[in-house]
Parts: structure tokens; sequence; C-alpha cells
């Protein structure tokens, strides 16, 4: 309660009327439909909507459900390495274009990282479905590469945009500086450039995460034989009948992240 | 020419990398609709033979044929609606199989040995068959139930509390029954008429959607037009809950389960057909995803509650009503699809 | 490459760095062009082809995809009309698009600079939290939305129970059930943008401002907004976009009773079986947004350009 009491005392530059407000209601809106998700994982009857007491039963049914174990494992390895790679790329590609005057092939490099946006995921989904089912005739090779490729793709723009708006009219004269006292280039990246940029860095890579871990469509053309994601699988349910054991796995992927904030924030605070 | 000998070097190791790391007590990979397949069945089969099944899901009979067609996508089995197993055949994408040959064919029920989409069954075997009707609450509505008009040309008291099933072609089929003509037919004046009902009757639906398992019993809607297992289901959570065969023809559907060209595992998927025409062994695909499997005998392994369900166990008066559509030509399917683009837009 | 400039050493330099950009950029459009625009080649071509009996297409060159984008034969009278379906589809999903684009911005403008105000240590994890419900996908995230927004929902029963209205608000299968849903399904991708602008903004400027005895609203409008612009535009971008396409969202909190750009063009390579008109059905889509985005661009860049 005392953030919402936070008028402030002394005159504040960072104040603006309203906006703390606005903000809690948004988590609060973000996290509603959570709530009622993870309450849901633990009824005792069929259906994710008609409560009918409590019960464990949808976590042991999905712990023992390899198909879904399965998916869930595929979904993040696959999310980890398409938001490794795409982070990497987009990082680079951000570098190459910005911090210096507008040159020919600029706009073509921008339409070109963008495009994964343009274009509805069917579109993609498609045209990926037939060039690399004509790949894996061609050579006979299987394997969670074609998807990491596919999601790597997409993930780009989501991870290049947020570093891009980071890195765009950058303070220059700090790098001018570090190249004034003899630094190499790479010194004055790793310690001038990249620290200024890991704010970006960072809600570019987590864009990228959970945009490769919510795909649905251009997996379900992509995949090959028992290459099920999570998403994938739940497609599948969709029509026949969506039991709460998809909210006990999804009640899981949240403990693990709020595992992971807990330990980033551990972590953040050591070091202070 | 060196790049390419390169090229077929590098696969051949990908593929020598590949095979090594498959099961050596045997695999099956298998193509099949979501939640539609008994993990029951598939460790049965496991122990029986030692051959391990793994399952991947899709949404629906389009995705599947373009992701067959395409090709390279490493699937030995799919299953297949009665309406594209035609169109796998005709496209060469599976092989002839033989299951009148298999030593379980004695047990398909004499109405589903010799289906027009497969005649003598010489690529497929059933998995499950079932139908599309007439859901209604009868808290709701007390009138006759058996007629399309309960969603065409809904009752005052069902107007605004319909559901639609989204499937283009199961819709468009029972509409065009409805205006008195037949599925995929190209006769311009009852393609009219079913469009103009259509669009008359759509203010009065509350929505297109699935989950009609869910939502009906807790009331979303009163009325539905739907598949008989989910039918069934609904009734079980609610007892007022009825499902109607329109007299004007209701279509039915069946699935088959068929060996594709590229399959790799040929051998294991002809066993796990064989299998799946055991009465025990379809008795265990019902029993999970509540649809009939048109394999004599199996019913005394079903569970009580659908061994004897109406929704199940077609009654015999409404028998001849039921229509089994073919795919459609192109030609008609650009004039559904032209008409569902209308309705929906 | 002149000799002229050969011999200017600041041209030369300049040269240089140009090609070490390009060289950065190089990996990432490797990997676009092998698995996003290389393969959209392929449905650029496919819209020019004839349909094939059962999907897919037949080489045959044919323009009638596009004829169909934009006309259509009445099948009954045969006579010609503008595509009326296809361009209500258009317009319906470009307003959804756009109100949900605003309201992200309403939304995720103020959260972002309440987490971009917080404590240096504290801010990772308030961005984390904004991403957290994302590790659920989307499918159990929209279903978990209807359970708020339908007739017995969180939202109805709050307010019958507080007395503000009597019966449910029926909320499901509208457009607004649309907007909600895809507002929660974007919000991220606005504040994410937002935040990397704003959490480098210089708040002497904002002083100086106020020694200037500008009013908050004042330093809001006419300090941080402009410096924060390249955040805006990369969310509204990010946003507007994919929201163009939706395609989960519309069918299962619309009801699915109305199509939006993305059913129309997966109807197409579905049970429509008539991918050219799939495939040019979404290069047109992909033209509107190219304009579009162009027309965003240079006004931004325009008023920027005044405000300097």
């Amino acid at each position: 309660m005392n953030i919402l009491s936070m008028k402030p005392k002394t005159f504040s530059l960072r104040y603006q009327p309203g906006f703390t407000i606005i903000a809690l209601a948004c988590f609060f809106m973000l996290y509603a439909p959570i709530v009622t998700l993870v309450i849901y994982s633990f009824n005792a009857g069929k259906y994710i909507s008609i409560w009918e007491g409590f019960s464990l039963q949808w976590y042991v049914s999905a712990w023992n459900n390899e198909i879904v174990q399965d998916a869930t494992i595929r979904s993040l390895v696959l999310a980890l390495q398409a938001s490794l790679y795409s982070t990497v790329l987009a990082t680079m590609a951000a570098l190459g274009t910005t911090r210096i005057r507008p040159f020919r092939g600029l706009t073509a490099i921008y339409a070109m990282i963008n495009q994964p946006l343009m274009v509805p995921e069917i579109v993609t989904a498609v045209a990926l479905l037939i060039l690399f089912a004509m790949i894996k005739v061609a050579t006979g090779v299987q394997g969670l590469f074609y998807l990491v490729a596919a999601h790597t793709a997409f993930c780009i723009p989501f991870a290049y945009l947020p570093i891009r708006a980071r890195l765009e009219g950058m303070d220059l004269t700090l790098e001018t500086a570090a190249a004034d006292l003899y630094a190499t280039p790479w010194m004055t990246f790793r310690r001038v450039t990249l620290p200024l940029m890991w704010p970006g860095i960072i809600a570019g890579a987590m864009l990228a995460f959970v945009i490769s871990l919510d795909d649905i469509v251009i997996t379900e053309f992509v995949k090959s034989a028992g290459q099920e994601t999570l998403p994938t699988y739940m497609l599948g349910q969709l029509r026949r009948i969506i039991t709460p054991e998809i909210n006990a796995i999804s009640t899981v992927l949240l403990a693990i992240s709020l595992l992971v904030v807990s330990f980033f924030f551990v972590v953040s605070h050591k070091r202070d | 020419m060196n790049m390419r000998k390169l090229a077929a070097g590098l696969a051949g190791i990908m593929m020598l990398l590949a095979s090594g790391a498959a099961h050596a007590g045997g695999e099956l990979q298998l193509y099949n609709w979501g939640n539609y397949t008994n993990p029951d069945l598939l460790a049965k089969f496991e122990k029986e033979t030692g051959i391990k099944v793994t399952v991947t899901d899709y949404d629906s009979n389009s995705t599947a044929l373009a992701k067959i067609k395409a090709g390279g996508h490493g699937f030995d089995m799919v299953v297949p609606s009665a309406s594209h197993v035609k169109i796998f055949i005709e496209e060469g994408l599976v092989i002839e199989s033989r299951p009148d040959q298999m030593s379980n064919f004695k047990n398909v029920a004499p109405e589903w040995r010799n289906p027009f989409f497969d005649p003598g069954r010489r690529y497929s075997v059933p998995w499950q068959w079932g139908t599309v009707g007439m859901v209604v609450d009868t808290d709701v509505y007390k009138g006759d139930i058996n007629t399309s008009a309960i969603v065409f040309d809904p009752p005052a008291e069902l107007v605004g509390k319909i559901n639609i099933a989204p499937e283009m072609l199961d819709i468009m089929n029972t509409a065009m029954m409805y205006v008195g003509s037949e599925p995929c037919s190209t006769d311009k004046a009852a393609l009219k008429k079913a469009r103009d009902v259509l669009v008359a009757a759509k203010p009065k639906w509350l929505s297109m959607d699935y989950g009609l398992v869910e939502k009906m019993p807790r009331g979303d809607y009163a009325a539905a037009i739907y598949w008989n297992g989910a039918a069934m289901r609904a009734r079980l959570a609610k007892s007022s809950i009825r499902y109607g065969y329109p007299r004007e023809g209701y279509t039915v559907w069946m699935d088959n389960a068929m060996v594709l060209k590229d399959a790799k595992n040929v051998e294991n998927a002809k066993l796990f057909q064989n299998f799946v025409m055991d009465p025990e062994n379809a008795a265990l695909i019902s029993s999970f995803a509540k649809y009939a499997n048109g394999i004599s005998g199996s019913e005394k392994f079903m569970p009580e509650e659908m061994a004897t369900a109406p929704e199940v166990i077609v009654p015999d008066e409404f028998k001849s009503m039921g229509v089994f559509p073919p795919a459609c030509s192109k030609e008609a399917n650009d004039y559904y699809t032209a008409i569902w683009t209308e309705l929906t837009k | 490459m002149t000799s002229s400039s050969n011999n200017d050493p600041s041209v030369f330099a300049e040269q240089l760095a140009v090609r070490r950009h390009w060289l950065l950029c190089a990996p990432a459009l490797t990997v676009l062009f092998l698995a996003a625009s290389g393969p959209l080649l392929i449905v650029l071509v496919y819209s020019f082809l004839e349909s094939g009996e059962y999907g897919g297409v037949v080489w045959k060159p044919s323009v009638d995809a596009w004829f169909r984008v934009v006309f259509q034969r009445d099948i009954f009278d045969d006579t010609l009309s503008l595509a009326d379906a296809h361009l209500k589809i258009l317009w319906r999903s470009m307003r959804l698009s756009f109100f949900t684009t605003i309201t992200t911005l309403i939304l995720g403008f103020p959260t972002a600079y309440f987490i971009a105000t917080r404590p240096q240590n504290s801010r990772n994890i308030w961005l984390f939290m904004v991403t957290v419900p994302f590790w659920t996908n989307l499918l159990i995230r929209t279903f978990a939305i209807m359970e708020v927004i339908r007739n017995e929902g969180m939202i109805n029963t709050l307010l019958i129970f507080i007395g503000v209205i009597d019966a449910p608000v029926q909320m499901m299968n509208t457009d607004f059930a649309i907007m909600v849903g895809m507002t929660y399904v974007y919000l991220p991708l606005m504040v994410l943008p937002l935040y990397a602008a704003m959490e480098r903004l210089d708040f002497s400027l904002v002083e100086a401002a106020y020694d200037l005895y500008a009013t908050r609203l004042k330093v809001l409008w006419r300090v941080i907004i402009p410096l924060v612009r390249p955040g805006v535009v990369a969310g509204s971008i990010l946003v507007f976009i994919p929201a163009l396409g939706a395609f989960v969202t519309p069918r299962v909190l619309g009801g699915g009773k109305k199509m939006m750009l993305g059913n129309l063009i997966e109807l197409q390579f579905g049970a429509g079986r008539n991918w050219p008109l799939g495939a040019a059905l979404s290069i047109t889509l992909l033209a509107v947004v190219m304009v579009a985005l162009l027309v965003y661009v240079r006004t931004v860049q325009k008023n920027a350009e005044l405000q300097r």
C-alpha cells in the first residue's frame, strides 16, 4: 500500500500523476487470469471452469504423462536456443544499424529484419513447410534443427527492436572517450558499449524467449514426427476437451519462472 | 559437382547418426488427431510387440494432408477422416497395406467392410466413427429436436443461445441437406438457398466455437450442432441434454488408419493396423475418445455408459437419414468457401 | 569506388565503417533470408499459380487468385463486384489492431515508466514480472481471460456482488472480448521496448524543464515522450502487426462468428483448399503493413524534426 501513497513529499523529478496507479492496475490485470488458471489447476473435476473441490490429481496425471513432459521440455529447450541465437544475432544487427549516418541499404536491412513481423504466421508456416520438406527429402536429415532455425528467425525482430531502441541516440561520447584513451575496439565494446546496451539486451532476450515459448502455428507446420511442443500439444486438445492437466503444467512453468526471478533478485542484491 | 558429392556425403553421415539414435526394439510414428489416442492402447501394443509408438498431433485434415504431401515428415501412419481418405489414396500418399487380408479383419462390422471411400478396405482400417447432429438442452426447449431447424431456423426459446461447430464442411453439408439438396452439390439454386438460410440464421447464434463438453453443461448456450461423442459427455454432465438426428439428413464421418508411402516402419504399421481391429483394443480407442469404432464385439469391452448411449448407437428410425459426404469437388469446395467467407465476414 | 573517394581519407574511413556495419548485420540477415524472407518468395510464386484440386498448387501460371482478392463473381447471377467480404475483414482487422495498439500504449507507457523509475536493482525484477504470465502459453492464457470475462466469470460476479449491475454483461463473443484478449496478449510487446528506451532517460533534461516552470503534463508531453519516441515506435510496431494477423484470440474470445485476416488466410490454406488465394491475401496484407509502416515512420520522423 505504501507504493500507492507514495506522493512526493519533496519535489520528485520522476513523479507523473496517475502513472503508478495505472501501472499497478496493469499488473493486476496481467495476473488476474493467471490466478484463476492456478486455482483451477487444483480442481477435482474434469473441466477447467467448473469447480468441484480441491485435488492434486491433475499434477499427478501431468507427472505421469510422458507426452506432456516431453513436450514441455522440448518447448523450453527450443525457446532457450532460439532466444540465445536470436539475441546474439539481433545485438550484432542493432550495432550494425545504429551509431552511423544512414547509409545506402539501411532501409532494406530494416525491412528484412522486421519482415517476420509483417507476415501472418500461417504464411511463414506454409512457406517453411514447403522449403524444409524439400531439404528433409533431399538430405534425409531430421531433427530439432529446423524448428530452432524457424524460431530463431521469427524471434530476431522481437529481440532487435528493444536493443535498437536502447542504442538509438546512445551517448557516443563515452565510446569516443574510451578510444581516445587507447582502448582497443573490443575493450571499448566490452567495457563501455555492452554495459550500456545491457537493459535492451535483457528486454530483447526475454521477449524472444516468451515469443518462442508461445508459438503455435509455425511449430505445428514445421514439426516432424515426435516433435510435439507444449503449444502444439494444446492445439490438438482444443478440438476435443481441455482438462485442468494443462493448468497444472502451466502452474509448474509459472513456478519455475518465479524461481528464476527470485534467483535474479538474490544475485542482484548480493552484488550491491 | 564437388559440392553435390560433399552434400551427399554429409547427408549420409547424418542419416547414419539419425538411424543410430532410433529405438532398437522397433518404433512407430503415428500422426493422429490431438487427444485421440488412448495411452493404454499404445502401452498394450508395446507390451505385446515391443514396438514403441510415438504420437504426434494434428488439429485438422488439411494440416495433416499438407504436411504429408510436402514430405520429409518422418511419420509412418495417419488417421484422416473419410472425406480425406480418398484424397490420400488418389494422391498416392499411402500404401495398399491390405487390411482386408489381415487376421483381425473378420472383426470389422459388415457395414464398414466395403466403404465407398476405400472399396474392399485395401488401405484403411476403422479408427472411430460418429455423426454430426443437434445437441439441445431440453430444460430450455421442449419441442422436436430431430431437425436441423434447431440451428438453421431456431425456435424463439433458443435464439441467441446457439453454438455452431467451427467446421466448414460439416456445417455446409448439413445446411445443403436442410434445403433439400445433398452434400457437395454444385446446384446453384440449392447453394443460394443454403446461403440465405445461413445468413438469416447467423444473428441468432451466440458463437461458432469448440468446447461444447464444458460450455453447454455450465449453461453458456442451450443448443448446438456438434459431434455425437461430445454430446454424450455433455449429457453425462447435465442430464437434460439430448442429441437429435436431423430428419432432413445428418452427416456421418469416420476416421481411418492408413500406412504412409514414405513410412520407415511399414511392417510395424501393418501390425498396428491389425492390432486396432481386435475388439478389445478397439474398445480402448472408444473408451478414451467416446466414439464408436466399427469393430464388432468391442461393445462388451466398453464402459457401460457408452455401450447403450443413444448418441453412439444410432436409433433404427434415424439410420437411413445419415449421409456419408464424399470428398467435395474443387468447384463445390470453392462455393462452400465463398459462402463461408460471406457468413463469417 | 571512384578514385577520388579513395584519395579522401574521411570518405575512405566512412566506407570502412559502412562495411563493418554490413558485416555486423550479415549473420542475422542470412538466418532471416533462409528461414523467413526466402520462403516468402515461395508464397509470392504460389500466388501466381493455379490452385490444386486438394490444396497445394498446379504449376500453371494464373492471376485468378489476385483477381479474387479484389473482386468476387457472384456465384448465383455471375455479376462482378468488389470482394466486399475481404474488404470488410481487412477493415475490421485494421480497426481492432489499431485500438489494441492504442490501449496497450495507454496502459504500457505508465507501466514502463513505473518500472524505469524503480531503484536500479529491482527494475529487472519488475520487468520479469511483466513476462511471467507469458510462461504459460497463448492458448491457456486466452482460456484464462475467458474465465475472467465470461457471464459467470470474475468481473461479472464481482460487479453483481457489489450491486453495480443486476444481470451479467455479455462480454464473451464480442469485439470487445477480442480487444481485451489482444491487449492482454500483446501488452509485454509494448512495455519492453518502451522500458528499454525510458531506462536511459536523462532526468537532467526533465529537471531543466521544471526549472523553466514547466508543468508535469508539459514535461511529459514535451520532454519525456519525445525522448522515448523510438521506444513508442518499436512498441507500436510490435503490437500492431501481430495483432493484424491474430488468429487464436478472435476464434476463442470472439466466438469465431467473425473472421480476422489471420483466420481468412488460414481458411484458404486449410479447408478452402485454395493456396494461391491464401498466398495472394498474405502478400496483400504484407503490402498494407508496409505502407502503414512507411507512413508511420515518416510521420514520426517529421514530427521529431519539427520539434528539434
